[in-house]
């Protein structure tokens, strides 16, 4: 492996004690700590590292960095690591993707051949018809394309998402990302400083021996200041409204996503080195001026034993100087500033082998540099609104107007001496120190009760220096053609035939040829397309502009947006017994319920013959007090409240404005002005939400007091025919006889010695039932207490199934399961409660109209006609094709021995006795008939009010 | 995301808020058939200053009169609906 390390360079990064074995497609290689899979890989003598995407073409280092197109690996399980960033280590399992069979061998490389013909748009071209094999392409073209593999064994990622409040956040921890960060923390604001790389210094690390002593300083000065927190391996992945931004702190695989809420942005990206096109540029053996420095200085290796440059800047030049010092020959410097002569090919089968420059002299050389240009790393800029502006004179894009809060300066904004960079950085931190400081004292002082806000500082605005951008020649592609885009393998005669195609603007012709739409985003190749695809329409490339820049800037992983793993869960008091029982869980939205306890039917038979208890606990509760309640009830439900006896208690439904079924539930009043709403278990936080939207925003001096007591109270629905019996054995203070405590009474009392219960006569299962309503400390000791009491009366628990089908046996319909976003009151068969004599409520036009045309679909009961079938829930109902209707219930009924149902069906069906088709899941279809009543059971309501 | 400064709460991240539309006034009782269908449906879309209707579901539940810039996001005022305007 020493073949290709050099001697130790003053600026590497690497610690030669720490060797670090690992492993390359099965073969044995190692490293030392500080190297990047690339660089030990590199150091290794391996030079093609990847396939490409369409043509399975050999590719090498390019750009030795987190950007590079041509160095994405599988380490493990973990595909598409970027092996120029990733860091290796002990035992480390890396190998090829996009290579089949092997990387030496890519029997796919016989796309090369065919290659004049996979032009733009090939795959839409081609492989349109005929339909029905287009399945069959697809299963063929998906082993053509890139990406690593996903084990099943992969590792589960739950990374905890952090928020952060910085003041000032850099994101660029170079020479001018550091100084703006001092200069912003030496004003008093607190700064976040993000590095995409391992470490920071941005090009000092690798300009030479010149600069290392400056960067030494500039780090230093910033790990002694308190007030900046320096991320590392991380990067800004996008700028979002009112400075909302978003960091990946990168560790390996595990990504944790940092989000931040900034009073001003500084973005010193730097540049990043333009790609040249032409003949060959994609061979093994062919960089960019920035990976020879980084591969030499960072890493020291030699990229290559024989080299020629091209160049048109000081990146180039101190190649050449670089290189000559690490003991690699240059066999010919190509300067596109002065000399005649350019670069006209490069040739080579597995890595460059010769290259061949104007007047056909052709060089024997295995690296070939090129140092033609820079792409200012606008993006983030973008995402604050700007449009870049092309400088011709430069040769690239510059930030044109910015945002108050956003900022930028280094490379993005022009060039200079590292000197010229720091003092422009400086004056930028210290203004942006200056502008969050302002935005933190107005926010302090627009922030009712802040703990002393603070007075806005006073303070100029800090004199920003001119930083010039240098002038640099326009190169982007030379005589011969070659890739433009490295990542999706598009050249430059593919931009030329899409604009001759109709494709003249630059952001079709992205979308068409899917140049700069791979992994690295255009950051490499945006503005060779966008100067070619100028070249083919005849347009400048100021008038071109470029395509939109969008977030995120690298890709982040989905574990990284995902988080943590930790929905919250909801648990009723009672939740543990249950558990303890031996309870099916059931999760309910956010509530664990138990679904039953073993056996629903046997649940159902207990309850029906003696009683039964249900934890009902996560119903919705809205206590309502004041004088206009019954006002505020008449609103938002749509029958009659005004009349409402103390002591009694109603079934009430809520509709929208459009006429659509929003929720039901029970209410009750307690006391001249005090009432207690029921609502639905999903329900209960819309439900309290629509009161008070309608409180504040309609009614605001009505007298009415609103508390959700959801979690204040347990409840228990006591159920069956002994269940008066039980009660009286434990309720103290209530009279709860038949003619004292009727069905849609309430009453308060004790309950198992426990005060304030709320005791509601209602019956959801169709049974004589008593719903009690106890402070929820208490909801475990009156649970137990009613097991207890009644245990010779057969008292049983049962779950949330028993009680669905109990109810579907009564025809009590669900809000949400038996009605849909379009089902209005009168479709949900509760015309009978829409009392349009009111003036006013909600949703009461659509309900008046609904009621005199009538409803388009009806809620009925259904009984399939075999009455061992159960269709399942949603089946269509069918008229031969025409769909007329869906069952939106369905269960097996232990008492009547029978499938039963719920359907939604077209309303000329829904007399009673219709004869309707279901087709099942098979395919076949089932008779089945409505029924007169929605009770399959006690139509007469005999039991419930026993 | 938005950052909404909330007259009881202060600055506040949108995602604490239920976003309640442009605000578009209730018809009065028995509104023909196309004022009310107008009130549930029909937006006027603004590209440019909008009164929205906000509401701070995970902040103090009170609901909201935000005047937001639908083209730039800036927010020029919020204030309480219950507040008269001043």
């Amino acid at each position: 492996m020493t073949a290709h390390r050099m001697p130790v360079q003053p600026g590497e990064v690497i610690d030669r004690s720490d060797i670090r074995r690992f492993s390359w497609n099965g073969r044995r290689v190692s490293g030392f700590g500080g190297d990047t899979v690339a660089s030990a890989l590199a150091a290794s003598g391996v030079s093609v590292f990847s396939r490409s995407f369409k043509y399975h073409r050999p590719r090498g280092i390019l750009t030795a960095d987190h950007h590079d197109p041509n160095l994405f690996v599988q380490v493990g399980d973990e595909p598409n690591v970027r092996a120029g960033h990733r860091l290796v280590e002990e035992a480390m399992v890396v190998e090829a993707q996009n290579a089949w069979p092997s990387l030496r061998f890519d029997l796919r490389s016989a796309n090369r051949l065919v290659g004049r013909f996979l032009t733009p748009g090939f795959y839409y071209k081609t492989f349109m018809g005929p339909r029905p094999l287009r399945p069959r392409y697809q299963r063929v073209l998906r082993r053509f394309g890139a990406g690593g593999t996903v084990g099943d064994a992969a590792t589960h990622v739950h990374s905890q998402k952090r928020y952060a409040h910085p003041d000032v956040l850099v994101a660029g921890g170079g020479p001018a990302g550091m100084a703006a960060a001092i200069a912003a923390a030496a004003t008093g604001a607190r700064v976040l400083l993000v590095e995409e790389d391992h470490q920071l210094g941005g090009h000092l690390r690798y300009a030479g021996d010149a600069t290392l002593g400056l960067l030494a300083e500039l780090r230093d000065v910033v790990a002694a200041t308190d007030n900046i927190e320096v991320l590392a391996d991380a990067v800004v992945a996008g700028r979002y409204d009112h400075n909302w931004v978003a960091v990946v702190h990168r560790d390996g695989a595990r990504e944790q996503l940092i989000k931040a809420r900034v009073k001003c942005l500084v973005v010193a990206a730097g540049k990043i080195e333009r790609p040249f096109v032409f003949e060959g540029n994609d061979l093994p053996g062919v960089m960019l001026s920035g990976a020879v420095l980084r591969l030499a200085n960072l890493w020291a290796v030699a990229p290559g034993s024989r080299a020629v440059v091209v160049t048109a800047n000081e990146s180039g030049d101190s190649v050449v100087e670089c290189l000559e010092r690490g003991g690699v020959a240059v066999a010919e410097v190509v300067d596109l500033r002065t000399t005649g002569r350019r670069l006209v090919r490069a040739r080579g089968r597995r890595r460059v082998e010769e290259v061949e420059v104007t007047g056909g002299r052709r060089i024997e050389a295995d690296l070939l540099v090129t140092a033609v240009g820079w792409t200012t790393a606008t993006s983030l800029l973008n995402m604050a609104g700007d449009r870049p502006i092309y400088h011709p004179a430069a040769a690239r894009f510059l930030p044109g107007s910015l945002p108050d809060d956003v900022m930028a300066t280094g490379g993005i904004v022009g060039d200079g001496s590292p000197d010229q960079i720091i003092a422009h950085g400086r004056a930028i931190g210290t203004e942006a120190g200056r502008r969050a400081l302002r935005r933190a004292s107005e926010l302090a002082l627009l922030t009712p009760r802040a703990l002393a806000p603070s007075p806005v500082p006073a303070g100029e605005a800090a004199e920003i220096p001119h930083l010039e951008p240098a002038d640099h020649p326009e190169i982007f592609a030379g005589p011969t053609d070659g890739f433009v885009d490295f990542s999706e393998d598009i050249r430059g005669k593919d931009l030329a035939l899409a604009a001759a195609e109709g494709y003249d603007s630059i952001e079709l012709s992205k979308r068409y040829t899917t140049a700069t739409m791979g992994p690295i985003q255009g950051k490499l190749e945006a503005v060779n397309a966008v100067a070619i695809h100028a070249a083919a329409t005849g347009a400048t490339i100021a008038g071109t502009g470029t395509t939109t820049w969008r977030p995120p800037y690298a890709p982040v992983t989905l574990g990284a947006l995902a988080g943590g793993d930790d929905d919250p869960v909801r648990r009723s008091p009672m939740h543990d017994w249950h558990v303890e029982h031996g309870a099916t869980p059931l999760l309910a939205g956010q509530w664990i319920r138990p679904d039953h306890y073993g056996d629903p039917s046997a649940e159902v038979g207990n309850t029906r013959t003696n009683v039964g208890i249900v934890d009902v606990s996560p119903l919705g509760k809205i206590d309502l007090r004041g004088a206009d309640v019954s006002r505020l009830l008449e609103f938002v439900l749509i029958n009659r409240w005004s009349k409402l006896a103390v002591g009694r208690v109603r079934y009430g439904a809520m509709c929208a404005e459009d006429g659509v079924v929003l929720d039901d539930g029970v209410t009750a009043r307690l006391a001249e002005d005090r009432y207690y709403m029921t609502t639905t278990s999903s329900g209960a936080g819309r439900v309290w939400n629509w009161l008070d939207e309608w409180l504040q925003t309609f009614f605001p001096s009505w007298d009415v007091r609103m508390t959700a007591v959801t979690d204040g109270y347990a409840a228990i629905n006591v159920a069956g025919p002994a269940s008066r019996r039980l009660l009286e054995r434990l309720v103290e203070g209530v009279d709860l006889s038949r003619d004292a405590f009727g069905y849609l009474h309430a009453r308060t009392g004790t309950v198992a010695g426990v005060a304030e219960c709320i005791l509601l006569r209602i019956g959801f299962t169709g049974e004589l039932s008593f719903e009690l309503h106890v402070p929820a400390g208490f909801g475990l000791h009156v649970w137990k207490s009613l097991l207890d009491a009644g245990a010779d009366l057969g008292v049983a628990p049962f779950g949330i199934e028993a009680q669905r089908i109990m109810r579907l046996e009564k025809g009590h319909l669900i809000v949400g399961q038996d009605t849909d976003g379009l089902t209005k009151a009168n479709a949900a068969a509760l015309g009978w409660a829409v009392k349009t004599s009111k003036p006013d409520f909600a949703g009461r036009p659509e309900l008046v109209w609904e009621g005199e045309s009538g409803p388009e679909r009806m809620l009925v009961a259904v009984q399939p006609v075999d009455p061992q079938l159960v269709p399942p829930e949603a089946c269509q109902i069918v008229d031969g094709a025409t769909i007329v209707g869906r069952i939106t219930s369905s269960r097996k009924s232990p008492t009547l021995k029978r499938g039963i149902c719920l359907a939604l069906v077209d309303a000329e069906l829904a007399g009673p006795g219709t004869s309707l088709a279901i087709r099942l899941p098979d395919g076949s279809k089932a008779a089945a008939r409505v029924m007169e009543h929605h009770a399959h059971f006690d139509p007469e309501g005999e039991r419930l009010r026993g | 995301m938005l950052l909404i400064l909330c007259p009881h709460c202060g600055p506040r991240n949108a995602d604490e808020f239920s976003f309640g539309g442009e605000l578009v006034p209730r018809p009065g009782p028995d509104p023909g058939p196309e004022a009310w269908r107008n009130y549930l449906y029909t937006k006027e879309n603004l590209a440019g200053w909008e009164g929205e209707q906000w509401f701070h579901l995970s902040g103090c539940r009170r609901f909201l009169e935000v005047e937001r810039h639908t083209i730039t996001n800036e927010i020029r005022s919020v204030r309480d609906v219950t507040e008269d305007t001043a």
